[in-house]
């Protein structure tokens, strides 16, 4: 999908606090509608914590998050969904004792448009037929890759403007980490801005347009994505490449 | 060796526990034989005792399920439904037993509204003075604060309501009618026990099928679940849980109007004692399991019941609250799942 330069997610200058331990330290970012940004970096780089503050589960102690144009920073979670941001958080964090359709339901859970909700459904299953085979089973009786779907599924059922990805690929075997990639290119290509968090870089650049490497808590480098594969820092440190 | 250790006790753990049960069953088929037509008036007097402690034991099981907090000051909620059952009803409505049926019933019903709605909303109270803010704290402080809140109810009640013994009406009958609808060897089967047990059940299942089929009960399960992920969802998370307060509440209220329907009389410390009767109910069951809690009450009223009411080798009711606790300690040592519950915790 081309995009338009208009930025539809800003942050400027974020820091977010764990009781004391300040886990982002002044974070400033953009997200322009129709990209596919992503946030590269090792374990508690604070990449998570972006995404949390962004949707409201983490409120920043300093600093804005414009959505849309619109400071977003204080607003609860709920009304952040209602916005148009939802998330695919670390780890799936499904409702394991609801069946797959119950929890696709819940991800639309501020909609009212019944038809609607009920189309978005069918273009889920379309997107992960596995899915549709799963229906009725219960979310936590679900193989990891099944689960990855379902948490983004439910996350596009509320039919989100910009969508979340916290670490699409952990934890699943190599064939199904191409097929969750192949899923992020598609659904940004039907027209949702994406902000995905990865460990596994190489294939996160590979779908990106943009990146944000982040280092203990600020942005240590952002480049365009064909751009930041070649840089020798991050290919030294993130790509495992040399 | 050391290894067959667990296994050995778990299977003393067994035998123990059938011959529990094996010297309940003799014990109850022992009335049975001896004087069975006493058996089922104490029966059925135990069904509605079991009702009204279900009521009650939702209210913990409600809030179990969605903050894991016991909610200690919930049977104090229960005892001040007991009180404005009695200012409403009798001080403000003047019903005493003397009206015909067809004034009594809607007027009865407004007073179960109002119970209920007071029930409710001071449910909400609490959870939004002494629980919300503790919601990120240890476990051990929004625990402490519930018993701390137990007492502050209980003494409002006594300072409103006096300390002594409060029956619902000057002459101490019941607003319910007091008809006998049939006698079992000479025990009768009164209106009211049956009234206690009709309100009861649509209650119950109305319940089940706001928690399993509306949005708002959806909203209950997930924020169960996982908390995060619900607000991930777009649920308002607070909204859910003093909603869960609210229902509790409620419940509590419509248990208030028919304990002392029931008993005809009330006093501010009742909700101690019967608070813990329905916690007890609701381990039993399965703390968080809203059947659990239905089933482990229905246990709890027969049990009292036929302590108190049967004869054949019965231990009577000193016995009673030794009896319910001493199940409480069993459960939780033995089968801290409670009958229905999962035994493992399933939060991924």
């Amino acid at each position: 999908m081309s995009t338009n330069g208009t930025p539809l997610l800003e942050l400027e200058d974020v820091h977010t606090y764990y009781g004391t331990i300040e886990a982002i330290k002044g974070i400033s970012l953009q997200v322009r509608e129709g990209e596919v940004v992503t946030l590269i970096g090792a374990n508690g780089a604070g990449k998570s914590t972006t995404l949390r503050s962004i949707q409201g589960i983490n409120r920043p102690k300093r600093g804005r998050i414009l959505f849309n144009g619109k400071d977003i920073v204080g607003h609860p979670p709920h009304e952040i969904v209602r916005l148009g941001i939802s998330q695919s958080p670390e780890g799936r964090r499904l409702f394991p004792r609801m069946t797959v359709l119950e929890n696709l339901e819940m991800g639309a859970f501020q909609r009212r448009d019944r038809s609607g909700v009920h189309q978005d459904v069918e273009r889920v299953f379309g997107l992960f037929p596995r899915l549709a085979e799963r229906r009725s089973q219960k979310a936590g009786t679900l193989s990891g890759g099944e689960q990855q779907m379902c948490a983004m599924g439910r996350a596009l059922m509320a039919r989100p403007k910009l969508l979340l990805l916290d670490e699409p690929s952990m934890g699943l075997a190599p064939v199904l980490v191409e097929r969750i990639f192949e899923i992020v290119t598609e659904i940004n290509s039907q027209g949702t801005t994406i902000l995905l968090v990865e460990q596994n870089a190489l294939m996160a650049l590979d779908v990106a347009t943009r990146g944000y490497v982040l280092e203990t808590g600020v942005v240590a480098l952002t480049d365009d994505a064909t751009a930041l594969r070649s840089n020798e820092r991050v290919r030294k440190a993130y790509l495992g490449l040399t | 060796m050391l290894a067959a250790l667990p296994r050995f006790s778990q299977q003393v753990n067994r035998v123990l526990t059938w011959v529990v049960v094996a010297l309940f069953l003799i014990w109850i088929v022992g009335n049975i034989l001896s004087a069975p037509e006493q058996f089922i008036s104490v029966l059925l007097l135990g069904i509605s005792l079991g009702a009204i402690y279900a009521l009650v034991a939702l209210g913990y099981t409600l809030v179990y399920g969605i903050i894991e907090l016991i909610n200690f000051a919930h049977g104090d909620v229960f005892m001040l439904g007991t009180m404005v059952t009695i200012t409403v009803a009798n001080g403000w409505l003047g019903l005493d037993g003397s009206q015909a049926w067809y004034v009594t019933t809607p007027l009865v019903l407004v007073t179960l509204l109002a119970a209920m709605a007071f029930c409710g909303g001071l449910n909400v109270a609490v959870e939004r003075v002494a629980y919300r803010p503790l919601r990120n704290a240890p476990k051990l402080a929004p625990l402490i604060t519930a018993i701390g809140m137990s007492f502050l109810l209980q003494n409002v009640g006594a300072a409103i309501w006096g300390f002594n013994e409060r029956p619902l009406t000057a002459t101490g009958d019941s607003i319910f009618p007091a008809d006998t609808l049939f006698s079992i060897g000479g025990v009768p089967y009164r209106a009211k026990s049956l009234i206690v047990v009709l309100i009861t059940i649509p209650v119950l299942l109305a319940l089940v099928y706001l928690v399993r089929n509306t949005k708002p009960g959806k909203a209950m399960r997930a924020v169960a679940q996982d908390m995060d992920a619900s607000r991930m969802m777009g649920i308002d998370v607070d909204r859910t849980i003093a909603f869960t307060f609210a229902l509790g509440g409620a419940l509590a209220g419509a248990a208030g109007l028919l304990f002392v329907m029931f008993q005809t009389s009330t006093r501010f410390d009742l909700g101690f004692q019967l608070g813990l009767y329905a916690f007890t109910a609701a381990v039993l069951g399965g703390i968080g399991n809203l059947t659990g809690a239905a089933l482990g009450a229905l246990l709890i009223g027969l049990i009292q019941a036929f302590n108190e009411g049967l004869s054949w080798h019965t231990p009577g009711s000193d016995w009673t609250e030794s009896i319910i606790f001493a199940i409480l300690i069993l459960v939780l040592v033995f089968r801290p799942q409670g009958l229905l519950g999962e035994a493992t915790a399933d939060r991924a």
